[in-house]
């Protein structure tokens, strides 16, 4: 893909002489990269690590500082983990204060801006999660220029690929504006980084100069609570093995069979918009355009009829199971392996023959 | 307080949209458009709240070409009152950014004085005068977030079923007023800072096969494709 489009950009596309000379100039210009994070638990999450792989994408040479905020002792031990992330960290900034608690755009853009003033990165990497999307606009209007949004590749230090019409076509875009070069990235096609940081190199953790934030910062918005599902089930978005229910599942009750399933391959469960609509499962179990992205090893999709936008959210998904009655269901376009057959049979079948996970 | 909703004409939500053979673009030629669905609960959501007394006079806005003024004439038709229709042609090399929408919004917005703004994407509202409680959906749940007004909220598709336009309202529409301006008479600065290079399709998925059992399917995930 990165090969293709680089083609295309030597060929010139119309701009010749110049396409070459600028392909040059972007190679000596120095790439710096702040990235946004988010941290759970004492743990930069697994998203802001694929935003590291992404950095590298970028630049081999990056120099990246990692920004995490909120407080207390689980904050300092994500900026711990944080130091010894990725061997491009150069340093780890810790904006410590309860404003930064909660993923409220308008703090958060003020800190991005400040911390962007002070450093003057080239670029500027936030995750698409839920997070990411929130404060990335608000910053980049602070910082007027315009954000990349759910990059999926990157094949110069600021030619992307991105995603449109629900996945249906990829675009290649050229960022031509000032710096920074601001991105949200697709978590799902950056793997994070693997490679094992030598001991000695841990990045030095900065406290962020908070002087900026004024009553203006405060006073717009105020975080009222999160409601949320407790679960030990594997996170959607990381999972190895998604299996996920639609409108065929008929009710909140039989999700359960869902949730047993799960169990026994150490899966994550999905859902598909009609099921959280019909009010079967909560919101958070959305996979699709205006849910969550995944692509696990393998998705397991039960009765679902394969709309546009829930194959948005799982087509990239190494290995595509599909069961529903309907043969004709669009979701067998896009099954590796398709079963037309009763749900709750297969599923009854399938509980019988997996055995319990150790 | 007026409430100023921005509407956009997009491709049909349920449209298979193709990439064009040379790759500069999607096909929008004899291509289903409407106001993009989340707009529509926008516009919904606008309405209910002019209706309930919380607001006086719903403002709908686009950016676009000439055709747009089709988009505008729909919300009218829900029960908008007015319009501004901001001209632009587009250029699919040099599409028009969210931030340069932004920036004309915020023009318009300077020039109506809503106190609210909503768009389409995400929330369910309160009817207190200085401040909206607002419900988002975010990856772990949902999120409750209270804003000083005048704000801007986008909103999601389980926010409100939006109304079909009745014949009535769709003729009174036609006389309803629609201001046309320009991004250069609002003094906003449109310049694109992306270059769309190419348009192509994503990598085709290998064509799969039918089953016929259950056993068959976890020999293959288990001996085939090795994910069990």
């Amino acid at each position: 893909m990165a090969a293709m489009v680089l083609g295309a950009l030597r060929r010139g596309g119309g701009s010749g002489h110049c396409g070459s000379l600028v392909f040059a100039q972007s190679l000596r210009r120095l790439v710096s990269t702040l990235v946004v994070a988010e941290h759970e638990g004492g743990l930069v999450k697994p998203s802001s690590l694929s935003a590291l792989a992404a950095a590298e994408a970028i630049a081999k040479e990056n120099r990246i500082s990692l920004l995490l905020g909120g407080s207390g002792p689980a904050l300092h031990k994500a900026a711990e983990h944080a130091a010894s992330s990725h061997p491009l960290v150069s340093e780890v900034l810790v904006a410590d204060s309860d404003t930064f608690a909660h993923p409220l755009a308008e703090p958060w853009a003020e800190l991005i801006r400040s911390v962007q003033q002070k450093g003057g990165y080239s670029h500027v990497i936030a995750s698409s999660t839920s997070f990411g999307k929130n404060l990335l606009p608000r910053a980049a209007a602070l910082l007027d220029v315009s954000p990349v949004t759910d990059v999926t590749a990157v094949a110069e230090a600021r030619v992307f690929v991105r995603p449109i019409y629900a996945g249906n076509a990829l675009c290649t875009v050229r960022y031509t504006g000032e710096d920074p070069c601001m991105m949200s990235i697709r978590s799902t096609s950056f793997s994070p980084t693997t490679e094992a940081m030598s001991e000695t190199k841990v990045a030095p953790i900065t406290q962020v100069d908070l002087s900026f934030l004024s009553e203006g910062s405060l006073g717009k918005s105020t975080w009222v609570n999160l409601t949320s599902q407790d679960t030990e089930r594997p996170d959607l978005a990381n999972a190895q093995v998604v299996v996920t229910g639609g409108r065929g599942l008929k009710s909140a009750e039989n999700f359960k069979l869902l949730e047993q399933l799960a169990e026994k391959l150490g899966a994550a469960v999905g859902a598909t918009r009609a099921a959280v609509d019909a009010g079967f499962v909560p919101n958070d179990l959305q996979v699709g355009q205006t849910g969550k992205i995944v692509a696990p090893e393998l998705y397991m999709a039960f009765g679902v009829s394969g709309a546009i936008q829930h194959l948005a959210g799982m087509r990239d998904s190494k290995v595509i199971v599909a069961v529903n009655k309907d043969g004709d269901a669009p979701i067998f376009q896009v099954a590796d392996y398709g079963l037309v057959a009763d749900l709750f049979e297969v599923l009854d079948e399938l509980l019988k023959k997996i055995p319990d996970k150790k | 307080m007026k409430i100023l909703v921005a509407v956009k004409r997009v491709v049909d939500y349920a449209v298979k949209v193709r990439v064009k053979p040379d790759r500069t673009g999607v096909e929008t030629t004899n291509v289903k458009m409407s106001m993009n669905p989340f707009c529509e609960i926008a516009v919904e959501e606008a309405l209910r709240l002019r209706e309930v007394g919380a607001a006086a006079e719903v403002v709908a806005a686009t950016v676009g070409p000439a055709q747009s003024a089709d988009t505008l004439r729909t919300a009218l038709a829900m029960g908008a009152d007015r319009a501004v229709h901001v001209l632009h042609d587009p250029d699919p090399s040099r599409p028009l950014l969210p931030l340069a929408v932004a920036k004309i919004l915020r023009a318009v917005a300077l020039q109506e004085k809503p106190g609210l703004v909503i768009l389409g994407k995400q929330v369910i509202l309160d009817k207190e005068k200085q401040k909206a409680t607002v419900e988002r959906e975010v990856d772990g749940g949902i999120e409750t977030i209270c804003l000083n007004l005048p704000a801007v909220i986008t909103t999601d598709l389980r926010l409100n079923q939006p109304r079909y336009a009745t014949l009535p309202n769709i003729m009174k529409a036609k006389s309803k007023v629609i201001k046309k301006v320009t991004p250069e008479e609002l003094n906003v600065d449109i310049r694109s800072d992306m270059e769309v290079i190419l348009v192509n399709e994503p990598p085709k998925r290998k064509a799969g096969v039918i089953l016929s059992s259950v056993n068959e399917l976890l020999d293959k995930l288990k001996n085939e494709a090795r994910v069990l």
